[in-house]
């Protein structure tokens, strides 16, 4: 580690603001990343709210605007290791279904001064943008992955996020399988792990939340959800939830959706 | 050895006893929906009455019209679960006054008491000696655990949906690796079990627990019982020349028409009792802790063959084909044996129910039709 304590800045985009508070919600370990790292801009945590450059940027958010379009060029610009957290930053989150959508007919009939409005047609990740050293996916992200992720970069480590399947922490944590116990539909066998199979533990299938996984056979998920009375409109409809725009998730329901 | 008969409450005895000894006592028990092992207090906790029905990528139980103590077969958890935990901390190096603080983790102290253990499973076990004892670098924590258990299995009264134990020659009578094993009889008249003891330890205790004499016709009841079992197989391997068939496969379609519906989800490698990949993570924490952590991996994962910037097995088919061919084939090069007991868990367990006695026998049938 360096002499000098890194500083830290914390950006909101398009987003409900869920995984910033994984990071307030941190309690001790709050503590102690504050104790590690200088955190010169986080706006819902702190007034300070110094300029860069920034040693870390952690990106919260999509880039649904074109003045954010263009704010995100200017952190990258100030940032020396630029992260991305959650289903929004690294996939466009929930809001990227307007990307299916007439977004100018959505804000006609929702805004009563439309005029007012000045959206982009699409949302989009931050690596549509600019370049990221780092995704940490999940909706909302996973509190033990992020302090991972901050610990492994002040120690200058790979963090250990794996990218296998939610099974592999099923299994890991000795959870029955709902899908062959119970013939609940469930969407593990293609979502990333890191939640720590959390609906399967509460006999519920898995909602994709982590976005696909490292190699996800969609085509095959869909043959068995098909066994157990699941028909493609709503596989189309369980891809498109919060990780909607993640490239396997988005070509596989543009493919069932019918 | 001794050979003894016992009522229900001569068992009951037994897993007292083992308790009285200070055993942590794991056995069948119903638990979410499925017979798994779990901690047993008394015999009240064993899946009495219960049975599974298992098929290629489904689990259910149902009740018997009986009281049956053991008419079922395995879950998906195996003795691997306690012998060589999921998740395990090895070391910790903690900033001491001067320098580091290397501390590694002692092993549990707690002395394991096995109950209802099946014949494949207890090959499993034997299979999994080989691997974590018969070494130079014997693993600690697994030699403990193995160490100070004890184990009364269980000859299998009923065949399971996905068992294919017999053609493996691995079960349903357990021959070895056990301190006592049960056998359970229930006629209309009378509920027995018939207990043998494998082991000075077992013959001791079982010597503890009110029962009478066997005779020539309990072991006549027994054996009867077991063949029907063998006969009652809910699956079979095609296992003639099985590591060659291996070797010849390596190019065959199968690998790449199974892939078409493998998930690589690596449920099969983690529910196989025999399997033994982790992989071994360096974690630190914010007050400067550094823990060395060993957790389950499977060769399903791509990070399980990255080497310098790739994935070697980067297809699904490539994965799949490590899979069986170290089960069938490499294991019998690497510690003479084959890797699989034929407990039919992978195929119970994998959600899109492949069958690896069915891709054997595709594997076999290409083969042929080449040949
Ligand atoms: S419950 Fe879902 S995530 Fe868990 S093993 Fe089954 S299919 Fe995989
Ligand atoms: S390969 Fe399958 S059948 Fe064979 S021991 Fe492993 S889980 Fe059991
Ligand atoms: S089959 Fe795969 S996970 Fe199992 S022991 Fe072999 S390499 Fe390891
Ligand atoms: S064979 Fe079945 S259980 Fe094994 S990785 Fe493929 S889908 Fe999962």
């Amino acid at each position: 580690m360096t002499a000098k304590t890194p500083t830290l800045a914390v950006w909101k985009f398009a987003s409900c603001s869920g995984c910033q508070l994984t990071l307030l919600n941190c309690e001790d370990d709050f503590l102690s990343i504050v104790g590690a790292i200088d955190i010169v801009y986080f706006p819902e945590a702190t007034k300070t709210m110094a300029d860069g450059p920034y040693d870390l940027s952690i990106v919260e958010g999509s880039i649904t605007t074109a003045h954010e379009a263009e704010q995100i060029q200017r952190i990258r610009a100030s940032s020396t290791t630029l992260i991305t957290v959650g289903a929004c930053a690294t996939a466009g989150g929930i809001q990227a279904l307007k990307n299916w959508a007439d977004v100018d007919e959505f804000i006609s009939i929702v805004y009563p001064h439309p005029e007012f409005i000045n959206s982009l047609g699409t949302s989009t990740p931050i690596a549509d943008h600019v370049k990221v050293d780092f995704e940490l996916h999940g909706c909302p992200i996973s509190q033990r992955q992020l302090i991972e992720v901050i610990d492994s970069f002040l120690h200058r480590r790979k963090p250990n996020t794996p990218s296998y399947s939610v099974c592999v922490e099923c299994k890991l944590n000795e959870t029955t399988c709902v899908m062959i116990a119970n013939g609940t539909p469930c969407m593990g066998p293609v979502t990333r792990a890191g939640c720590g199979a959390l609906c399967p533990a509460f006999n519920r299938g898995c909602y994709g939340c982590f976005g696909p996984s490292e190699t996800p056979n969609i085509a095959s998920l869909r043959d068995l959800w098909h066994s157990i009375g699941v028909a493609d409109a709503d596989l189309a409809l369980a891809l498109r939830t919060f990780n909607a725009y993640a490239p396997e998730f988005r070509e596989a329901s543009d493919h069932y959706v019918g | 050895m001794a050979t003894k008969v016992l009522g229900p409450s001569g068992l009951r005895s037994l897993i007292d006893l083992l308790h009285a000894g200070g055993y942590t006592v794991i056995g069948p028990t119903v638990a979410d929906g499925t017979i798994v092992y779990g901690s047993i207090a008394s015999i009240d906790d064993l899946p009495i009455g219960w049975t599974d029905t298992q098929e290629a990528g489904s689990y259910g139980i149902e009740r018997r019209e009986d009281d049956s103590f053991f008419a079922y077969n395995v879950g998906p958890r195996s003795l691997r679960h306690y012998l060589f935990p999921p998740r395990q901390t090895l070391l910790t190096i903690e900033h001491a006054e001067t320098g580091l603080r290397f501390c590694q983790e002692p092993p549990d102290n707690i002395r394991y008491a096995f109950v209802g253990v099946r014949a494949c499973e207890l090959a499993a076990v034997a299979i999994q000696d080989a691997v974590f004892l018969d070494s130079p670098h014997a693993d600690p924590n697994y030699a403990r655990a193995r160490e100070h258990s004890f184990t009364i299995g269980v000859n299998c009264a009923v065949a399971g949906g996905t068992c294919f134990c017999a053609s493996m020659g691995k079960g349903p009578s357990c021959t070895a690796g056990y301190d006592l094993v049960v056998t359970e009889v229930i006629e209309e008249s009378h509920h027995e079990f018939v207990v043998e003891a494998g082991t000075e330890d077992g013959a001791d205790l079982l010597g503890r627990v009110e029962g009478r004499q066997a005779t020539d016709q309990d072991a006549g009841v027994v054996d009867a019982i077991v063949k029907e079992t063998a006969r009652n197989m809910g699956r079979a391997m095609p296992t003639h020349g099985l590591r060659d068939l291996m070797v010849e496969g390596f190019d065959s379609p199968t690998w790449d028409s199974v892939a078409q519906r493998c998930l690589s989800c690596t449920s099969c490698t983690l529910v196989c009792p025999t399997c033994f990949c982790s992989t071994m993570s360096d974690t630190t924490d914010l007050v400067g802790t550094a823990r060395r952590e060993r957790t389950w991996d499977s060769c399903f994962s791509l990070e399980f063959t990255y080497l310098h910037g790739h994935s070697v097995r980067s297809s699904t088919g490539a994965r799949y084909r490590q899979w069986i061919t170290h089960k069938l084939g490499w294991w019998h090069d690497q510690f003479g044996i084959s890797g699989c007991v034929g407990c039919g868990r992978c195929i119970t367990w994998c959600p899109v129910g492949i069958d690896i006695t069915e891709e054997v026998a595709k594997l076999a049938g290409r083969a042929e039709a080449i040949a």
